[in-house]
């Protein structure tokens, strides 16, 4: 048995016992399979219905989350509330929650798994006397040491804490007086959140679930002005949007964007929700939002105001402010082009947009890499030789006739047409990089060549001429 | 903004290619599938428009390379690049780039161009000024066939072909050479000259053995 509800263990059947002796105990028993991957995603998907209560969320085991609610309990009218708000909506979903919230993470521990009621509210103060009953069970120690508290007839955490403390060290190492401690908050317990904690962000829940697309949007836009307007006093700019939707049956909904440069244009980032949000399915109504920046850039404002100072030389610092900021002469440039790219990333996919970056490299079809917008470097010129203006993805083969060693083809076929060579320039002898694996011998002889009707090709022959196997050619680019 | 060739400039109203519009080039013969000198020609155009501010341009297939481009003049640093899209998607980003400020020009390698597609080019680039270059790309000759001629909005249809390079007598491949056929223009007369590629400036010039004598302009079928 991996578990069991409250009228088994009424009857004596306790998580461990095998199913054929509790089958023997009640023949009439009901009986799932255990399914500890769904288990485990419903619990990620439980943390993520969390974040209503805390942006901080972690899971804890198979069955537990850990909320740190600093701060965030007066948003639910105190901790009472905020604690019967969760078994509450816990019971609507159809769980059997249990919930406590303390001022250390090891009694809200104990008190959840071990309380008298189902939901525990523990103030300063009061945590030794709380816990005192508790089970020993409730300090999360592991079977070995419970086993052998157990066997000196330590039941209840009270018993524990009445024992000096250098017996309890000389008996148990520090594992026991740690927990003791960290239960009774003198020691600080770091527990490691489910995702990281956005810093950014702002929510709004709604007295009435909203179902139309349109109410969605005005509430989106309304949160992303909030949002903006924040990042805007700290002077930032968001590359990454995460948009959590709250569903009134406990599911949720992400829309997540990215953005090429940093932006706080509530314009831009809401057409770029916009078309995540087409997407949502609302369910039967969305009862809460949270719009939080997950990625955020330093994004000086542009001193607009500049551009009405007088004299040439007033200009001129102001056009250099406005050029540094991104913004060209007509008020246009990067921030402009950002939009842009954002834009058409955010329909195609970010891999489908990007700008060609030089490479140092010698082998053509690494001269020049596809990369992100804004993002590529310049770290090497661009290859001064002869090059065509159309690179083939891969060297395609061709049947190419080349009777005299070390001399272009006389005749070719490429994509089944026939191309004579009246011209011919080369071989430009180009070897392959041999720090790479497999590549020391890979030596390609190119050669330029013009066909009867004009067309210019780049053609290259694999490796060094060798009479006795037949030469392996190849169609790698073109030239116009 | 003129060639700098006054023969061609002459046969295009306004003495040169109107920015704020749109154009097409197509290839010639096999070159209609990769768009070889058309993409040559289109880059020497770009590599001429000022102030040099960005240019989309939105590939039909992932082949355009850096340091060609570089040699007709335009900087590969000024484009930004669309890939992997289909035929919608391409005339659906030339849309949104006509509609930005940021753009100096677009470019769309597309294959299908509807009247009603090429009209949408059209008014969006003259709203903004930005210009529109459709760069056709044809996979098979049937596709070609129904679209070579198809009508659109274009005010100006270009088709470059590779010409057999010019000889001097000396061993190798010389001086490329492209015929280029303005064979629709609206308000001006379809004609079609023998030039030189363009240079690392983006210039083409007529053809060396055409300098001398009156350039040939002939009238050609008009699509």
């Amino acid at each position: 048995m991996t578990a069991v509800n409250a009228a088994a263990e009424g009857l004596g059947i306790v998580p461990g016992l095998p199913l054929t002796d509790a089958r023997a105990l009640h023949p009439s028993l009901a009986v799932a399979a255990a399914d500890p991957v769904g288990d485990r995603a419903a619990l990620l998907r439980l943390a993520r219905w969390c974040g209503r209560y805390s942006p901080w969320v972690a899971v804890d085991g198979a069955d537990g989350l850990w909320l740190d609610v600093t701060g965030c309990a007066h948003l639910h009218d105190g901790e009472e509330s905020l604690v019967h708000d969760v078994i509450a909506r816990l019971a609507a979903q159809g769980i059997a929650g249990r919930a406590a919230i303390a001022e250390t993470a090891g009694a809200a521990w104990a008190l959840a798994r071990f309380g008298s009621r189902a939901a525990i509210v523990v103030l300063s103060g009061d945590v030794a006397q709380a816990i005192k009953n508790l089970k020993i069970n409730g300090l999360r120690f592991d079977n070995e040491v419970s086993s052998e508290l157990d066997r000196l007839g330590l039941r209840e955490i009270g018993d524990l804490l009445r024992l000096p403390r250098v017996a309890l060290v000389a008996r148990f190492g520090n594992r026991v007086a740690e927990r003791l401690d960290q239960l009774l908050g003198q020691v600080a317990e770091p527990l490691s959140p489910l995702p990281p904690s956005p810093l950014r962000w702002t929510r709004r829940r709604f007295a009435e679930p909203i179902l139309t697309p349109e109410a969605i949007a005005a509430a989106t836009e309304a949160l992303l002005l909030a949002l903006c307007r924040r990042l805007g006093g700290e002077q930032m700019g968001a590359r990454r949007l995460v948009l959590t939707l709250y569903r009134v049956d406990g599911e949720t909904a992400e829309v997540a964007v990215g953005t090429a440069r940093p932006s706080r244009d509530p314009r831009h980032l809401m057409r770029l929700l916009a078309e995540g949000l087409g997407e949502v399915d609302p369910g039967l109504g969305i009862e809460d939002m949270i719009l939080a920046a997950t990625a955020v850039e330093r994004l000086v404002p542009a001193q607009l105001g500049l551009k009405r100072l007088t004299g040439p030389a007033a200009r001129q610092l102001a056009r250099s402010i406005l050029e540094a900021e991104g913004i060209g002469r007509d008020g246009t440039g990067a921030a402009e082009l950002a939009v842009l790219v954002d834009r058409l990333a955010s329909r195609l996919g970010p891999e489908a947009i990007g700008c060609l970056a030089p490479r140092q490299s010698h082998v053509p079809e690494r001269a020049q890499r596809f990369a992100p917008v804004f993002a590529a470097g310049t770290d090497a010129p661009w290859p001064a030789a002869r090059r065509p203006i159309r690179l083939l993805s891969r060297p395609e083969p061709i049947e190419a006739v080349a009777p005299v060693p070390d001399d272009p083809p006389i005749l070719f076929r490429w994509r089944r047409l026939a191309h004579r060579v009246r011209r011919a320039d080369g071989p430009e002898r180009i070897a392959g990089e041999w720090w790479r694996g497999g590549e020391r011998d890979a030596v390609r002889d190119y050669y330029g060549v013009e066909d009867e009707e004009g067309r210019r090709f780049w053609l290259f022959r694999a490796g060094l001429y060798r009479p006795e196997i037949p030469a392996r050619w190849f169609l790698h680019g073109l030239f116009a | 903004m003129p060639f700098g060739v006054p023969a061609m400039d002459g046969a295009l109203p306004g003495g040169g290619l109107a920015l704020g519009a749109l154009h097409e080039v197509a290839g010639s013969g096999a070159d209609e599938e990769d768009g070889v000198t058309a993409a040559a020609f289109i880059a020497g155009i770009l590599a001429r428009l000022l102030p040099p501010q960005p240019v989309l341009w939105c590939l039909a297939a992932d082949d355009l390379y850096g340091p060609g481009l570089a040699a007709c003049g335009l900087a590969p640093e000024r484009l930004i690049l669309m890939r992997g899209g289909n035929d919608q998607d391409v005339l659906w980003a030339m849309e949104e780039g006509l509609r930005s400020k940021a753009l100096a020009a677009v470019v769309g390698e597309v294959a299908t161009l509807s009247l009603s597609a090429s009209r949408r080019l059209q008014l969006a680039a003259e709203a903004s000024g930005n210009t529109a270059l459709a760069l056709r790309r044809w996979r098979n000759a049937d596709l070609a066939s129904r679209q070579r001629l198809s009508p659109n909005a274009a005010v100006t249809r270009w088709r470059v072909k590779a010409l057999p390079s010019e000889s001097r007598g000396e061993p190798g491949v010389g001086k490329p050479r492209w015929q280029v056929a303005l064979w629709r223009c609206r308000g001006g007369v379809p004609a079609e000259w023998m030039v030189e590629a363009c240079d690392a400036t983006g210039h083409v010039a007529l053809a060396a053995a055409l300098v001398d004598r009156p350039a040939r302009l002939r009238q050609v079928a008009n699509g």
